[in-house]
């Protein structure tokens, strides 16, 4: 079968202000099926922002020089125009902002900040749009959507941003959906809430998901494959489990803290505790 | 209202005791009378021991960094006490007030905006020298060379500007700006939460090093279980503003008494645990 | 409300302040309404000082002020020393005048200050937008006698606008439709000059705001979720770039209040401006001094209407 997205020897290089050049991303290939989550874990630095970056063509010629291929449903990506890539920005590929206070605007109704990504790709009426939005915001757990609806950001918790900032990647029914730090800004409750929820979905609506997070127990709760980035390149791809119980590269052994000590092994097994 | 671990009864008293504290932030809308008292929190007393660290853990919002600031003499709190070896901050002068302050220093969680961004490393680490008036230029520079190799900071990058290193990196820059004026507790508020995995363990170990050399005391706040377990002796978890439980470290991981606490944990769980569960 | 009682009582104080203020400077230039006709030697001495008495101005600085204050609370405002009327009626048709010009003015330069900012920023670096820079800086540059004299010298070579006035001989006589067509092309000048004096600060702050909001981590969310760049311009950066933007309307009614001054004496448009340099040059004390209260109630009532508009317009204000 056909693979959703097939990345072949991808290339990102930015300008720098002195004109020198600064590879982020050298030579990659990976591949992620239908209802996949494949992970990606690497330093800060080491290029899984710029491949997120470019797989939602957000590079302009101006910051970036991208190379290679980046097949998505069979249509190659680096030779669409601006326009063809924004249709695909939020409905067919998707993104899950980091810091979800800062990626919502903070003088607009949440629901309306939902309704706006479905207006950008349907033709509907703005009521219409409105309304679908109450519908991708209940569709994220959210018992009370009226009061969420017509909040602002401001007045809403990290925890509840980030499903909202979810619900808009979700609105327009994606293929795949990149996951950029999905948890990282929550404390350890609203961390697993986001990650049963993101399971849940993942499960029922058979979307794919690039799950970009620097946490083992993150990737431990969805990815099925990992691939593991240093300075710009892949060192390791493979089952999550594979990588877990027989990392060869120390990079892989370093991102998923297989040398932890006994110590917190031990105190971390819960399942003598109630 | 909770005493602290029973196992930890140093004859020598504590660093830092902090009772009965404290925060209101009280909010007026403009153009109307109405006025809103928000409680950041209240009631909280801790103790911590010279040598020891004291974690305080709870979901993410206003409460725990308050309570850092505020026993960090960043902001006063509204009610309750802060004795500092055995001294009550709370009624010194200015000019008392800023030699406490050399005992207790902070540090935060974006280190690329804790730091000067047009300052190099060097005199950023200096600075707090400079500012309390101690010794020539040189010899802070001495110092602060000193004080980089001490926190595993190559000497020849003195002149680099903050945002030519790496968050951990920067984050050594600010442990040993902290350092400079030889504290006695370092509180460390979300300091680990902006870094990976990898820099996390390696910023525990030199903490984990300074404390065993120095008999540093460190206050961590974090809202990361798995971080905080390895390092802390004692806990304190933090529920709307109020602690909740204190205990040490061991005890509560090991038979935590309120709900919370244990919610905390059961989300706080190993790869091990997980694997084990998504494989059933 | 009590925020607005606290202002109003703030702003009273600061009139008050501003109105000793005005009466102190005048006193340090030496002689008063009456020197130049004491230089006479037709007029005897006693005839001045007679004068001086009548109009109280033999008296001391205080209670000549106290004087003053209750005229004001009679709602004259004094006495014009040149004019022999009460002040007030005399101002309020140069206030209505000037209110007239500087109004239009500021509707104008901000209608036009909005669009060109938002679009210089959307572009920005490219050509278009650097040839907006060069055409603001080259304004910038013009001293502002320069471009109102360049006008006066347009509208007598061309004779396409009248060279000055508010209103042409026989106005009265014209019908409804006439008097606003009249009055429309006299205002034509006056408004052009003020409007390309103030326009280039305003451009380059909707510029700079703009600039700075779409850099926002928020746009550029807006962006990925493929949001089209127009959209995001209007629905996005804007509302959060008004912000600054509605603070510097407040600013801006003070920079056009500044420059009508000039542009009335050259353009003879009879609003507050010539009379106020009437009164100072003939030392006529309480003109000066209510001209001056003028300007500065418009001052402060445009920073209130700012402040209110920005409490209605940003949700982060209104604290929940």
């Amino acid at each position: 079968m056909q693979p959703l997205i097939s990345v072949n020897n991808l290339s990102v290089t930015y300008r720098r202000a002195d004109a020198s050049q600064h590879h982020a991303v050298h030579n990659v290939n990976f591949e992620i099926g239908e209802g996949e989550v494949l992970g990606l874990m690497g330093e800060s630095g080491c290029g899984k922002t710029s491949i997120a970056l470019a797989l939602l063509g957000l590079l302009s010629p101006e910051q970036a020089h991208v190379s290679g291929s980046i097949e998505f449903r069979g249509e190659e990506l680096l030779s669409k125009d601006r326009r063809a890539l924004r249709a695909i920005r939020g409905a067919g590929i998707s993104l899950v902002f980091q810091e979800p206070q800062l990626a919502l605007s903070p003088v607009m109704k949440i629901r309306d900040q939902v309704a706006e990504v479905i207006r950008a790709h349907n033709d509907r009426k703005w009521d219409c749009c409105r309304a679908d939005a109450e519908l991708a915001l209940a569709r994220v757990g959210f018992a009370d959507v009226r009061r969420i609806s017509s909040a602002y950001p401001h007045q809403l918790s990290g925890g509840q941003l980030q499903r909202v900032v979810l619900a808009q990647a979700l609105a327009c029914n994606p293929a795949l959906l990149i996951a950029d730090e999905p948890a990282a800004s929550l404390d350890a409750r609203s961390q697993s809430e986001i990650l049963a929820l993101l399971r849940e979905l993942q499960r029922e609506l058979r979307i794919s998901i690039l799950l970009i997070s620097h946490t083992p127990e993150v990737q431990a709760s969805l990815a099925d494959r990992l691939m593991v980035m240093e300075h710009g390149r892949i060192v390791e791809q493979g089952s999550f489990e594979q990588l877990y119980r027989n990392p060869v590269h120390a990079c892989t052994r370093a991102m998923l803290r297989t040398t932890a000590p006994a110590r917190v092994a031990e105190e971390m097994d819960f399942e003598t505790v109630t | 209202m909770n005493s602290g671990p029973q196992s930890n009864c140093n004859p020598c008293g504590p660093l830092l005791r902090v009772s009965g504290l404290g925060k209101e932030y009280v909010l007026r809308r403009p153009f109307s009378r109405k006025k809103v008292a928000v409680s950041a929190f209240q009631d909280v007393s801790l103790a911590i021991f010279p040598g020891k660290t004291l974690a305080v853990v709870g979901e993410s919002g206003a409460g725990k960094s308050s309570l850092a600031r505020c026993i960090a003499l960043l902001e006063r709190p509204t009610t309750g006490g802060i004795e500092l070896a055995g001294q009550n901050l709370l009624t010194l002068s200015e000019k008392e007030l800023s030699r406490a302050r050399r005992k207790v220093q902070m540090i935060f969680q974006d280190s690329a905006s804790a730091l000067n961004p047009r300052l190099t490393a060097n005199e950023i680490i200096a600075e707090p020298l400079l500012i309390q008036g101690e010794g020539t230029k040189s010899q802070r520079r001495e110092r602060a060379l000193q004080l980089m190799e001490q926190v595993g900071l190559n000497r020849a990058s003195e002149r680099k500007r903050p945002l030519e290193f790496s968050g951990g990196q920067r984050q050594r820059i600010a442990i040993a700006r902290a350092l400079a004026l030889g504290p006695q507790l370092l509180i460390l508020d979300e300091a680990l939460s902006n870094l990976d995995a990898a820099n996390q363990e390696l910023i525990l170990k030199l903490l984990a090093e300074l404390q065993a050399a120095q008999a540093l005391s460190f206050l961590h706040i974090s809202h990361d279980l798995r971080a905080v377990s390895e390092f802390a002796d004692e806990v304190a978890v933090m529920y709307q503003g109020r602690i909740v439980e204190w205990r040490s470290a061991r005890d509560l991981f090991a038979s935590p008494e309120h709900s919370y606490t244990r919610e905390l944990l059961a989300s706080a769980r190993s790869v091990d645990s997980i694997l084990l569960e998504r494989s059933a | 409300m009590r925020y607005l009682t606290r202002r109003l009582v703030h702003s009273t104080l600061l009139l008050f302040a501003v109105s000793i203020f005005a009466f102190g400077i005048l006193q340090l230039a030496p002689g008063d309404f009456f020197t130049p006709i004491s230089l006479n030697p037709q007029i005897s001495a006693h005839t001045v000082a007679a004068l001086r008495s009548q109009y109280g101005l033999d008296q001391s600085f205080p209670i000549r002020y106290e004087h003053w204050l209750q005229s004001v609370f009679r709602g004259d405002f004094g006495i014009s020393f040149a004019y022999g009327t009460p002040v007030a009626p005399l101002l309020a048709v140069r206030a209505r005048n000037t209110l007239l010009l500087t109004g239009t003015s500021l509707l104008v330069a901000w209608l036009l200050a909005i669009p060109f900012g938002i679009w210089s920023a959307a572009h920005r670096g490219k050509w278009a937008d650097r040839a907006g820079g060069i055409l603001t800086s080259s304004l910038l540059t013009v001293p502002d006698l320069v471009l109102f004299l360049a006008l006066l010298l347009m509208a007598v070579r061309t004779g396409w606008f009248p060279t000055g006035g508010m209103t042409s001989a026989g106005f009265d006589d014209l019908a409804i439709g006439g008097k606003l067509d009249d009055l429309a092309l006299h205002l034509v000048l006056p408004c052009l000059g003020l409007v390309l004096t103030t326009l280039p600060p305003l451009v380059r702050h909707v510029r700079s705001a703009m600039i700075e909001v779409l850099e926002a981590p928020f746009v550029r969310a807006a962006r990925a979720h493929g949001i089209s760049e127009r959209r995001v311009l209007l629905r996005y950066a804007l509302p959060v770039a008004a912000n600054p933007l509605i603070t510097l309307f407040g600013y801006s009614l003070a920079a056009m209040l500044s420059a009508s001054l000039l542009v009335e004496m050259v353009l003879s448009w009879p609003g507050v401006g010539p009379l106020l340099v009437e009164a100072i040059l003939a030392k006529d004390v309480y003109v000066v001094v209510g001209a001056v209260m003028l300007s500065s109630v418009f001052l402060v009532a445009g920073n209130l209407v700012a402040d209110a508009v920005l409490f209605a317009t940003d949700p982060r204000i209104r604290m929940d």
